[in-house]
């Protein structure tokens, strides 16, 4: 479904990711492990088309994006879900709702999806109408899964969906990944939490200072000396 | 009773002041403010919706003003030995020029802008300003320099019954800025509440984030951009016509301050907000100099606006939206322009 190959991204004169080759398949659930500063969320941006490339080739289901923009990356189908500041604060839960299927007309269908986004976030649903920005933590992080999907894509980016959030919260944002999958969407996930990522994926992708340097199933990963060592403290 | 009506009863109590107000002087000073409520309004399109500070704003509002003057009085250039004439035109035509012309500089600097955006975005607005006024005061052939354009005609207007009526009553100008300024108001409030005006609050709210949505920034800024300026070119053109000279001082720094300090102290980002900021620092100054000495006015004009930033730090219309949700519940939603960032 995607295909990365040897895709170089650069900050001025640093290459942040190096010449990284990977892909991910219809129905998968991959991750992206590695430590801060690794190149994860930069080459996420680089495939969701909010950084250019240096060199190298992006290809979705065998078309190439290149250096396709933002607007026709989310077009053909593939929606990112960012880290850090992840709502519009002033606008309201259904609003920023509203802003997840900007590039779409088909209104019938938008609106069956807000029914099922307030379903599988009953939350969302009461709060619809207070501002973003005075929602928790976590209520913020489960109101910018929502909005990526409500552009209704075929595969999606998280960007460290754990990040900051109360460990009970944590948990209960992987069950919505996996829910995600299950209910047919492909998904490519960023994530620190080197245990927790590799305990759910089909496969993995071990970014160091740019380069992927290691790649497999799960339990192949789980099972790697060099990842038990130096990311999950064994 | 809807809330929406409140609005309008301002709109009726306003168009009712002509008739009731004896001193033609106050009503000289209500159709000024409003000509500077049209140019807030159209600069909170800008800083208040987008997020982007024009410091030039006055650029806009003096190209308007120019160009309704040149316009209507005519006149010829010579290039070497070719002579170039341009006739007098009609009031109007004058005054869709403005617009026009000034809608197209707004297009020019959005688009020379916004590729460097923030702090880049105010020094080349306000460099536009400065440059605009180096023009209107050396380029003498054309503006007359310090001299000034005058002997502007007023505009007109067919009315049944009495014909082709030159706008030289008081009460005319008034109820032309009125009605433009209503239009102006509810030109933003559409756009505000659009889709395209969705996409500009949320683009000044978190612009990485509307950019990964989908929304085309530049274009929405250049849209912002292009708006705000014919809308400030039709402000001075109204204020050409109505004051019927013009001079290099219509690029005055001070009046983009002016318009900024009206749009902040209302309330940036609300609809609301530069009219009534609009209403307080253009009639203020006016108002205390009945009363006060030249000094003790710019005082008293300093002290409150530096107690409303001080105490209503959003601005007036957002603290009043505030204190007007509490007091009907928490379950009361809040008007949903009223949002500052």
């Amino acid at each position: 479904m995607l295909q990365v190959e040897g895709v170089t991204v650069r900050y001025g004169h640093v290459a942040a990711v190096r010449e990284a080759t990977l892909r991910v398949e219809a129905g998968e659930l991959v991750t992206l492990i590695g430590a801060n500063g690794a190149g994860k969320s930069t080459l996420l941006k680089a495939i969701s088309g909010l950084l250019p490339l240096a060199a190298g080739e992006i290809r979705f289901e065998g078309r190439s994006l290149g250096n396709a923009s933002a607007r026709a990356v989310l077009t053909a189908g593939i929606a990112h879900c960012p880290e850090g500041r992840r709502v519009f604060p002033q606008l309201t839960v259904r609003e920023n709702l509203d802003m997840g299927a900007y590039l779409r007309r088909d209104r019938v269908a938008v609106a069956s999806d807000l029914r099922e986004v307030f379903a599988l976030f009953p939350r969302l649903e009461e709060r619809r109408a207070q501002a973003a920005g005075t929602l928790s933590g976590g209520e913020q992080q489960m109101l910018a899964i929502a909005r990526a999907l409500m552009s209704r894509p075929k595969l999606m980016l998280f960007d460290e969906p754990s990040l900051g959030l109360a460990p009970t919260l944590v948990e209960r944002t992987f069950e919505i990944v996996a829910e995600i999958r299950r209910r047919g969407t492909t998904v490519l996930m960023v994530e620190q939490n080197a245990l927790a990522a590799l305990g759910m994926c089909d496969r993995s992708y071990l970014l160091e200072t740019g380069r992927i340097v290691q790649h497999g199933t799960g339990d192949e990963m789980l099972a790697n000396p060099h990842i038990q060592k130096a990311y999950l403290g064994g | 009773m809807s809330a929406r009506i409140y609005p309008w009863l301002f709109v009726a109590f306003l168009a009712s002041v002509p008739l009731w107000i004896g001193n033609q002087y106050f009503l000289y000073i209500l159709t000024s403010a409003g000509i500077f409520i049209i140019a807030a309004i159209s600069l909170n399109l800008l800083l208040g919706f987008t997020g982007q500070l024009s410091l030039g704003h006055v650029a806009f509002f003096g190209i308007g003003a120019y160009v309704a003057a040149l316009s209507t009085l005519g006149f010829d250039l010579e290039f070497g030995s070719a002579r170039f004439v341009f006739p007098r035109q009609p009031v109007w035509v004058g005054f869709f020029a403005a617009i026009l012309v000034a809608g197209g500089f707004g297009l020019l600097i959005g688009k020379l802008a916004f590729r460097v955006r923030g702090a880049y975005f105010v020094i080349v607005t306000i460099s536009f300003a400065q440059v605009m006024r180096m023009i209107a005061l050396n380029w003498v052939d054309l503006t007359e320099g310090p001299m000034a354009l005058n002997n502007i005609p007023p505009l007109s207007l067919w009315i049944p019954g009495e014909g082709v009526v030159g706008f030289f009553k008081k009460e005319y100008n008034y109820y032309l800025v009125l009605v433009l300024a209503v239009l102006s108001y509810l030109l933003v409030q559409r756009i505000v509440r659009s889709r395209v005006g969705r996409a500009m609050i949320a683009l000044r709210e978190n612009e990485p984030l509307a950019l990964s949505v989908g929304v085309d920034v530049t274009r929405y800024l250049v849209v912002a951009t292009v708006v705000s300026a014919g809308m400030a070119g039709m402000a001075g053109a109204l204020y050409t016509h109505y004051i019927r000279i013009v001079d290099p001082d219509v690029f005055l720094f001070i009046y983009t301050v002016t318009m900024v300090i009206m749009v902040v102290t209302g309330g940036k980002g609300t609809l609301a907000g530069p009219v009534v900021g609009g209403f307080i620092f253009g009639a203020l100054p006016e108002l205390l100099r009945e009363v006060a000495s030249p000094e003790v006015q710019w005082i008293l004009y300093g002290i409150a606006m530096i107690a409303i930033v001080f105490f209503l730090p959003q601005g007036i219309v957002p603290a009043l939206a505030a204190r007007f949700a509490a007091r009907r519940g928490p379950g009361a939603k809040p008007e949903p322009e009223a949002r500052a960032p």
